[in-house]
């Protein structure tokens, strides 16, 4: 499912949020409506009161407007999008039909994670995407379950983020908030106080760790201290009363300690209300370390099996992310998750006659390039 | 702008060298087993403990990320992270916070039972002799809660506290009030042998809120052998109250307790099939205290303790076996001492503590006002050893009780951290100081550990269990988990591979 496409941008500068449509609104309720119109959409004159215009073709209006888009197929009534009027590119922020949301906070980040997904850049779009962030939660539908906050690192927003999570509180209060963050700036004296002060009800840390000796973390995040700083920030959080989840990415590097990893988060990290074991995503940074990072998911079964039944006999809720059934052991089946965006979320050829393709989380769409060599049709259970 | 990638000698420097954090250690079968402050272990191979001391082990090896990670060696190359391995300590001595707890009340010494273990009921009508008085109860329930608990448990005994129903009606009443007033949790158990439980008796328990404890020492050759009463029937009243006091107070409000006593020792199997047969859950394999009947006889402990400890193996053995079955069963003893092994956390057990739970966690209110650290050292009162009696109720505050001459001499010898033989043994931070014990049996709160037994018992139960954890058999440690955690027991055809 694409995210974004291109056009002409017209009449205005920065960018417009807004909430798409495809129908002729009564003229009062269009103030947060983008009038949207298909290939061959029949042009209509009377659009006072509409936030912008986006439109497949060429279009002629005085609104602000991109048209002349490149794609235009992905877009459905009420997806939330951002227009940028320098470049004309459209990006769908929220598309209310999927299972799976998130706020883009920045690309910035402290560390530099040899298997990161969303590389960081050194630019500051802090305030961009705050303003962004700003206009978007206002066209969330409050009944919306789960929203994610993730980047880049979202701590190094500053105040922004207390501003953001404060707005979350007011307009979406009965929507849980995942922050994903490395958790090194909540070792600093007074972060967790200060994110603790924002009394927001449903708020929960996912926090990577990658090892339970110091120096093999560091070198996975790329960070010198880091571990350091992460191990301090979730008991500063715990203490603090702030929920955290682990979340640990299984690779060549992270596979040979897991079942320390597991063992050291039970005895220093008691307080973890979830762990998640997430298989390698083959985009980012993965790619370019591919040699280092890839052992086939097939040949860690073992202490994938031996980390979640540690984890599990002692109480500790474990999940298992971006794994395909045929893959796992049985035994681990029930704790798998279908996980992956929809957006990102395909399946093999292969797997189309595979019987428990229901229950299957399939790959990430860049999984089509690197996957395991194990994956095949299963036949039906029952 | 694309960052670059810096290589792992970058981020983990070989340090120039290590230093120790502390921890103890023993040969443990044909490894060493090292165990840290806060009570996490690592069996590891035959010279590493001196491969620690002497800075020789290899800082790259995986036995070196371990020892790191489980904080017994720190390097320049990061924080040694001590206010982790603090709170991970503090975990542990979580009981400590708040007080004293577990509130004993003796609220008579009568007794309709002449059970050969015990020394302190009395077979007599008169009420007036051996009752608690109001004016005793009303002080002992002000001094219980002076203590700085929020929660406190208030435990009715005796002797048989049924005898003195209506002490009991009194004592229930005013420490309600009295929770009250002082914006306290109040929990209520009553122990008795049942005997006498009317259903009158029962329907008041339920609606008070008190819990029943009861006694079942195994089948009834056993059980009436054990707590003769006139009629030989103790195993049938038992019975009969336990299938009433489930009917009107609930499953889960009844719990009873065994005493091991020499004629116990041959029927482990029985007294266990006891237990299963009357649906309990959980059993308590205890040793008889070294009080009352027992140190007037010529063993001191009744029986030599290795005695005890077969029978407490052939024991668990028998009840690991009915987990596989199925039947969820789970031995106390292993419980608090694998919670303690195997867990971030402490348990609230009041005998194996350190400091140990004596006042700390336990205190004995007898029916004339005497104060005592727990109820063994009220046995030793009643054989005119006075050594543990820290007041009366009539006499004392919580401040004098806790500063009296007796306690501070406890108090001296309740650390097993700084007690010869205990300060260096690998499983001090599970074990426990018992300076009563060894008072009652060595003549001397500080004991000598070789022929201490406290001290045999407690490191061959722990050297037992960790040779379950050193061979890691999935389906036994998963029982033991689910005593643990209170999750499912695994059974033989469904445990993972």
């Amino acid at each position: 499912m694409r995210l974004t496409t291109a056009g002409s941008a017209w009449n205005f500068a920065g960018e417009i949020v807004g909430r798409l449509t495809a129908d002729n609104l009564p003229q009062p309720v269009r103030g947060e409506y983008i009038r949207f119109f298909g290939q061959g959409a029949a042009q209509v004159g009377d659009l006072a009161g509409y936030r912008a215009v986006l439109s497949h073709d060429d279009f002629l209006t005085d609104l602000p407007k991109v048209d002349r888009l490149r794609e235009s197929d992905h877009f459905r009534s009420a997806d939330v999008v951002v227009l940028d009027g320098a470049t004309g590119f459209v990006r769908s922020l929220y598309r209310p039909y999927e299972q799976h949301h998130s706020l883009f906070v920045t690309e910035r980040c402290s560390s530099n994670c040899l298997m990161c997904s969303q590389p960081p850049k050194d630019k500051d779009d802090v305030e961009t995407l705050a303003t962004r962030n700003r206009e978007l939660i206002k066209l969330i539908d409050p009944a919306l379950p789960y929203l994610t906050i993730t980047g880049g690192e979202p701590t190094l927003l500053g105040d922004h983020l207390f501003r953001l999570i404060d707005q979350l509180k007011t307009s979406l209060p009965n929507t849980e908030l995942h922050i994903l963050t490395n958790g090194r700036t909540f070792a600093w004296p007074g972060y967790a106080q200060r994110l603790a002060a924002l009394n927001h009800p449903n708020l929960c840390l996912g926090v990577p760790l990658y090892s339970d000796f110091p120096g093999e973390h560091d070198y996975v995040v790329q960070a010198k201290g880091a571990f350091d700083q992460t191990v301090a920030g979730l008991h500063q959080a715990a203490r603090n009363g702030i929920r955290v989840e682990i979340r640990i990415v299984l690779h060549r590097l992270t596979i040979p300690r897991l079942v320390r990893l597991a063992e050291f988060i039970y005895r220093n990290l008691s307080f973890v209300e979830h762990v998640a074991l997430m298989g390698l995503e083959y985009v980012g940074y993965t790619p370019r370390n591919i040699g280092e990072l890839w052992i086939d998911p097939f040949d860690y079964q073992s202490e994938l099996e031996k980390t979640v039944r540690y984890l599990s006999v002692r109480n500790l809720s474990v999940s298992i992310y971006n794994h395909q059934l045929c893959i796992l052991r049985p035994s681990l089946w029930q704790y798998a998750r279908k996980s992956i965006s929809d957006w990102k979320n395909i399946y093999l050829t292969e797997c189309q006659s595979c019987g428990v393709l229901e229950e299957c989380g399939g790959l990430f769409k860049w999984g089509v390039k690197k996957h395991s060599e194990y994956i095949h049709a299963l036949p039906h259970s029952s | 702008m694309a960052r670059s990638f810096y290589p792992p000698e970058a981020f983990s420097p070989r340090p120039s060298q290590f230093f120790l954090l502390p921890f103890r250690f023993t040969r443990f079968n044909d490894q060493e087993l090292l165990v840290n402050e806060a009570g996490e272990f690592l069996l590891a191979p035959k010279g590493t403990a001196r491969g620690l001391v002497d800075g020789t082990i290899d800082t790259t090896s995986a036995l070196y990320k371990d020892l790191k990670a489980k904080h017994f060696a720190y390097d320049d190359t990061s924080s040694p992270l001590l206010d982790v391995l603090a709170t991970k300590i503090r975990t542990k001595y979580d009981h400590l916070d708040g007080g004293t707890k577990l509130h004993i009340f003796v609220v008579t010494l009568r007794c309709e039972h002449s059970c050969h273990y015990c020394q302190v009921s009395r077979q007599t009508a008169s009420k007036d002799e051996f009752d608690m008085s109001r004016e005793t109860a009303d002080r002992s329930i002000s001094l219980m809660f002076d203590s700085p608990a929020s929660h406190v448990t208030l435990e009715l005994q005796g002797g048989e506290p049924l005898l003195a129903f209506e002490m009991i009606q009194y004592i229930v009443s005013g420490a309600k009030e009295q929770a009250e007033v002082r914006r306290k949790t109040l929990n209520l158990v009553v122990t008795t042998n049942l005997a006498c439980a009317t259903d009158e008796m029962l329907l008041y328990f339920r609606d008070e809120g008190v819990k029943v404890s009861t006694s079942l020492d195994g089948p009834a050759f056993l059980h009436n052998k054990n707590r003769p009463r006139p009629g030989n029937d103790s195993y049938e009243r038992a019975i009969d109250g336990i299938e009433r006091s489930r009917v009107i107070l609930g499953y889960d409000n009844v719990a009873a307790l065994m005493t091991t006593t020499s004629t116990s020792l041959d029927h482990v199997k029985e007294i266990i099939d006891e237990y299963v047969r009357r649906e309990f859950h959980t059993i308590f394999l205890r040793p008889i205290s070294p009080y009352g009947f027992a140190v007037k006889t010529k063993t001191r402990t009744g029986y030599e303790i290795e005695k005890f400890l077969d029978f407490y193996k052939q024991g668990l053995s028998y009840i690991l076996e009915i987990n596989r079955s199925g039947y969820r069963l789970s031995e106390i003893y292993a419980q608090i001492l694998l919670s303690k092994i195997l867990t971030p956390h402490g348990t609230g057990y009041v005998d194996l503590q350190s400091p140990a739970g004596e006042a700390w966690n336990v205190l004995v209110y007898n029916y004339n006002g005497d104060v005592f650290a727990s109820d063994e050292s009220r046995m030793l009162a009643e054989m005119q050893d006075w050594t543990f009696r820290l007041g009366n109720v009539h006499r004392d505050t919580r401040h004098s009780l806790f500063t009296s001459e007796a306690a501070l001499n406890m108090f001296e010898a309740s650390c097993n951290q700084s007690l010869a033989g205990c300060s260096d043994c690998a499983f001090q931070p599970y074990c426990g100081a018992d300076p009563i014990y060894h008072h009652a049996t060595q003549g001397d709160m500080y004991g000598h550990r070789p022929t201490s037994g406290f001290c045999t018992r407690n490191m061959e139960v722990i050297k037992h269990l960790f040779s379950f954890i050193e061979k890691d058999d999935p389906l036994t440690m998963g029982i033991f988990w689910s005593w643990l955690t209170g999750g499912p027991v695994p059974t033989e055809g469904l445990q993972c591979a």
